[in-house]
């Protein structure tokens, strides 16, 4: 099999890192040979796999070296669950310094060092939005081949995998990449899966998988394990299993993303009823004064 | 006034006259608040001692003087090499006035090479519109049959995709779909000019042969007899490439040089401006892929580049910059080698020349001992050559040099017993050389221009090889490979040696009992 690279992207906090380790750990049940590149500066994207606080990244060591063609890479390279191999690219601290360019040295940095040699899937587990080129460095030609969006109900989730479509969308027209689908972390907002279904269709997509909400997420990664491996008979490993099976057989079959505007975007939440229609009353009211109103 | 209409100082003596003295003097006195005279030459002292020396090597978060360029440097090096092929730095345009300054400075030549232009909104929003709007000013107004595309610092820390933005400019028409615009990234924090070199090389070849950017079918090798050259990251290519030419020329060699910018960097003055002037076709850039076999010059120019290469199916050949008898022969026999061609009367003769002048000028080369610092290869074939005369490479530092070029060179100095107490000091700079040249003393040093600051502080003859020479003029246009190549390096060394043993035995009926006629 050709090695098939994938991406993880979202807002931040949306359970981006949380989604991805559960689904690639239940991908390498089925026997795939995985290579996790975290690529957030604050290096949490393999800690379920590796049961580690926080692995020594790429760009600490290289620092620490003086360079990165100093490193080697077995220095970078962690194995955890099922023989997932697992790397954090880091970052600087937050004010400083330019996260951006340490994917792209990271990644660079794999390359040109044979970490993809022998794997069957790359994931890219990449930071809250598209912000700058460093970190749509997954997105670009023979990187990622499909992107999946991790999001929920809420508004400015709803935004972000908008936004990120729109960085999809930039490198689709001259490059492979597509838009592989959403997935929607439960947030228990209204009409959570309605919203979601309505927004990938919007895109042009799909909504891939609906994860529920279950308290069994926070057990596990109190542990620093995955569902799948924490409780592997439980009801929720078994939706990240799905999860898993529908990304492995959705090689090939991601889309062109459609993003909308910011008034679109309105209007569907409008059409699900979460925002009334221009309701001018209630913008820049509080609730205080909505209740005094409405008494 | 000193100055005059009637009578114009040079600046040398301009700034000699009393009044300018007396300005300087105040101007030192009011505004730099200098330390006492005493405590500067008490200091200056120190700077020369094995304590400071140490304090020095320890040094781990500043680098001083470094001996490197960066790689959009060694990307336009490489690129104007090929017919016509304009090299377009996206980036910003200080950046690319570097380039040509320095590449105007040491040919003597203007060095044509466009940016992108890039400004603040360019770092804020990417890019791409540079891409677009320059492919088609730089295609429209210069009329290259190639753009070569390399980076900045700036472009790579905002992660501009070139490969992306290319095929962009393409769909907007900037350029034609089927118009050649190889690109590499190379950013200039990253390695040296060496660097950037090999990867504007490894793109350049990975474009034609590797389909052209997806307009047409990947190339299929179909192996013939010729061979290719790549002569690396090289101040005296103008010279080299010639000699090899010649030298290949008399093997009776088919050859194909890729990346010749030997006649670029040497257009005539007779009245017509060259933009562009000879370089490797692009047809034959295409069918390098066809060869039986390419030599590379200088492995470390061409790491990526030479396994690229190797990856087609073609025996890839490198040597470190060879200098002289043993390197020359190296060379020579790997070419009849992969050839099958034997080498001439008229070479072998030429060898036995040079064997002949290293004989006749031995006694004033014998023993002495070099500091030496440049490029990796090119130390390698200085260091290799300098022990071939019965000399010694007391130490031997590269900037730009790595673990695996320390390890060459302790290879090279144990094949010899002129190499004992020889040192390589890898990434280390030109502040380190001084320390260096302090404690423990050589008879010369070889290096580039920069190397005349350590001759006035250390009071060590330079002896001026390697890039950038900006201070002396026309060495480019002599070889310094192969027999003859090896004859000009000795010859610039023994002058320098006759220049400073005139120099110490100068005073008359003091010293010149030594002040010889006949050396």
């Amino acid at each position: 099999m050709s090695l098939r690279q994938i991406a993880f992207y979202g807002k931040g906090g949306i359970g981006k890192s949380t989604t991805s380790q559960n689904t690639l750990a239940a991908l390498s049940d089925l026997g795939q040979k995985i290579l996790i590149v975290g690529c957030d500066p604050k290096a949490d994207s393999t800690r379920l796999i590796l049961h580690a606080k926080a692995q020594d990244t790429v760009l600490s060591l290289a620092a620490e070296a003086g360079s990165v063609e100093d490193l080697e890479l077995e220095d970078v390279l962690k194995t955890g669950y099922k023989n997932i191999r697992c790397v954090e690219s880091g970052g600087p601290e937050p004010g400083v310094g330019c996260a951006g360019r340490g994917v792209i040295t990271s990644i660079n940095f794999l390359e040109e060092n044979g970490a993809y040699d022998g794997i069957d899937y790359v994931s890219y587990d990449v930071l809250g939005d598209v912000v700058c080129g460093g970190f749509a460095m997954p997105i670009r030609e023979n990187k990622a081949q499909e992107i999946y969006i991790v999001m929920s109900g809420e508004m400015m989730a709803m935004y972000a995998a908008n936004n990120i479509s729109k960085g999809i969308l930039k490198y689709a027209n001259t490059g492979g990449v597509r838009l592989g689908g959403l997935v929607c972390n439960e947030r228990q907002t209204d009409k959570e899966l309605e919203l979601a279904e309505a927004l990938a269709k919007k895109l042009n997509s799909k909504l891939i998988h609906f994860v529920p909400r279950d308290n069994i997420v926070q057990h596990a990664e109190l542990r620093r394990m995955t569902v799948i491996e924490y409780a592997p008979d439980s009801k929720q490993a078994d939706e990240y299993r799905q999860l898993a099976k529908k990304i492995h057989e959705n090689g090939g079959k991601g889309t062109i993303p459609t993003p909308i505007t910011m008034e679109e975007l309105e209007e569907l939440l409008m059409e699900f009823g979460i925002m009334k229609k221009e309701d001018e009353s209630v913008i820049g009211k509080s609730a205080a004064d909505l209740a005094a109103a409405s008494a | 006034m000193t100055q005059s209409a009637e009578h114009i100082l040079d600046h040398v003596d301009l700034f000699r006259q009393p009044e300018y003295k007396e300005m300087l003097e105040n101007k030192r006195k009011n505004f730099e608040e200098p330390v006492p005279d005493a405590e500067r030459d008490q200091v200056r002292e120190w700077t020369k001692t094995w304590e400071y020396r140490e304090k020095n090597f320890s040094r781990e978060a500043l680098t001083v003087n470094p001996a490197k360029a960066c790689q959009p440097l060694g990307a336009v090096f490489a690129a104007v090499g090929f017919e016509s092929t304009l090299p377009f730095v996206h980036g910003s345009q200080g950046c690319v006035a570097y380039y040509r300054s320095h590449f105007s400075r040491h040919f003597k030549e203007p060095s044509s090479c466009v940016s992108s232009s890039m400004t603040e909104d360019a770092a804020v929003f990417g890019g791409l519109k540079n891409m677009i709007d320059g492919l088609a000013n730089a295609h429209a107004l210069y009329k290259p049959k190639m753009i070569s595309v390399s980076t900045t610092c700036m472009a790579e820390v905002i992660g501009d995709d070139l490969n992306a933005f290319i095929k962009n400019a393409k769909e907007e028409g900037s350029v034609p779909k089927d118009f050649d615009v190889p690109y590499a990234h190379t950013p200039a924090f990253v390695g040296s000019h060496i660097t950037g070199y090999d990867n504007v090389m490894k793109g350049i070849f990975e474009h034609f042969w590797g389909g052209k950017a997806g307009t047409e079918a990947p190339l299929v090798r179909q192996p013939n007899e010729k061979i290719n050259f790549i002569g690396g990251f090289d101040g005296y290519t103008v010279g080299n490439l010639r000699e090899i030419k010649r030298i290949f020329e008399l093997m009776d060699v088919d050859y194909t040089i890729l990346s010749d910018n030997s006649d670029v960097w040497d257009t005539p003055a007779d009245g017509q401006f060259r933009m562009y002037d000879g370089g490797t076709t692009l047809e034959d850039a295409a069918n390098a892929i066809h060869a039986k076999a390419t030599l590379s010059m200088q492995a470390f120019c061409s790491e990526k580049t030479g396994e690229y290469i190797a990856g087609t199916g073609q025996e890839v050949v490198s040597f470190n910059h060879p200098v002289g008898v043993a390197g020359t022969d190296k060379f020579l026999r790997e070419v009849a080698r992969i050839t099958g061609k034997s080498v001439p009367e008229a070479l072998r003769k030429e060898r036995g020349r040079l064997i002949d002048a290293i004989a006749d000028s031995s006694a004033h080369i014998h023993g002495k001992r070099f500091a030496i610092y440049g490029d990796p290869d090119l130390t390698l074939g200085l260091a290799g050559f300098l022990m071939e005369l019965g000399a010694e490479p007391v130490h031997v530092l590269s900037t730009n040099g790595g673990k695996a070029w320390e390890a060459e060179m302790d290879k090279l100095f144990a094949s010899s017993p002129f190499g004992k107490n020889c040192h390589a000091y890898a990434g280390k700079d030109l502040w380190h050389m001084r320390s260096l040249l302090f404690t423990e003393p050589v008879d010369f040093l070889i290096g580039n221009t920069y190397g005349k600051y350590l001759e006035r502080d250390t009071g060590t003859p330079l002896i001026r090889i390697g890039f950038p020479v900006f201070d002396r003029h026309h060495h480019h246009r002599y070889p310094v490979w192969g027999y003859q190549g090896g004859l000009n390096v000795l010859v610039w060394i023994l002058d320098k040696i006759f220049d400073v043993l005139d120099q110490n035995t100068i005073v008359a009926s003091k010293t010149d009992y030594s002040y010889d006629i006949i050396r």
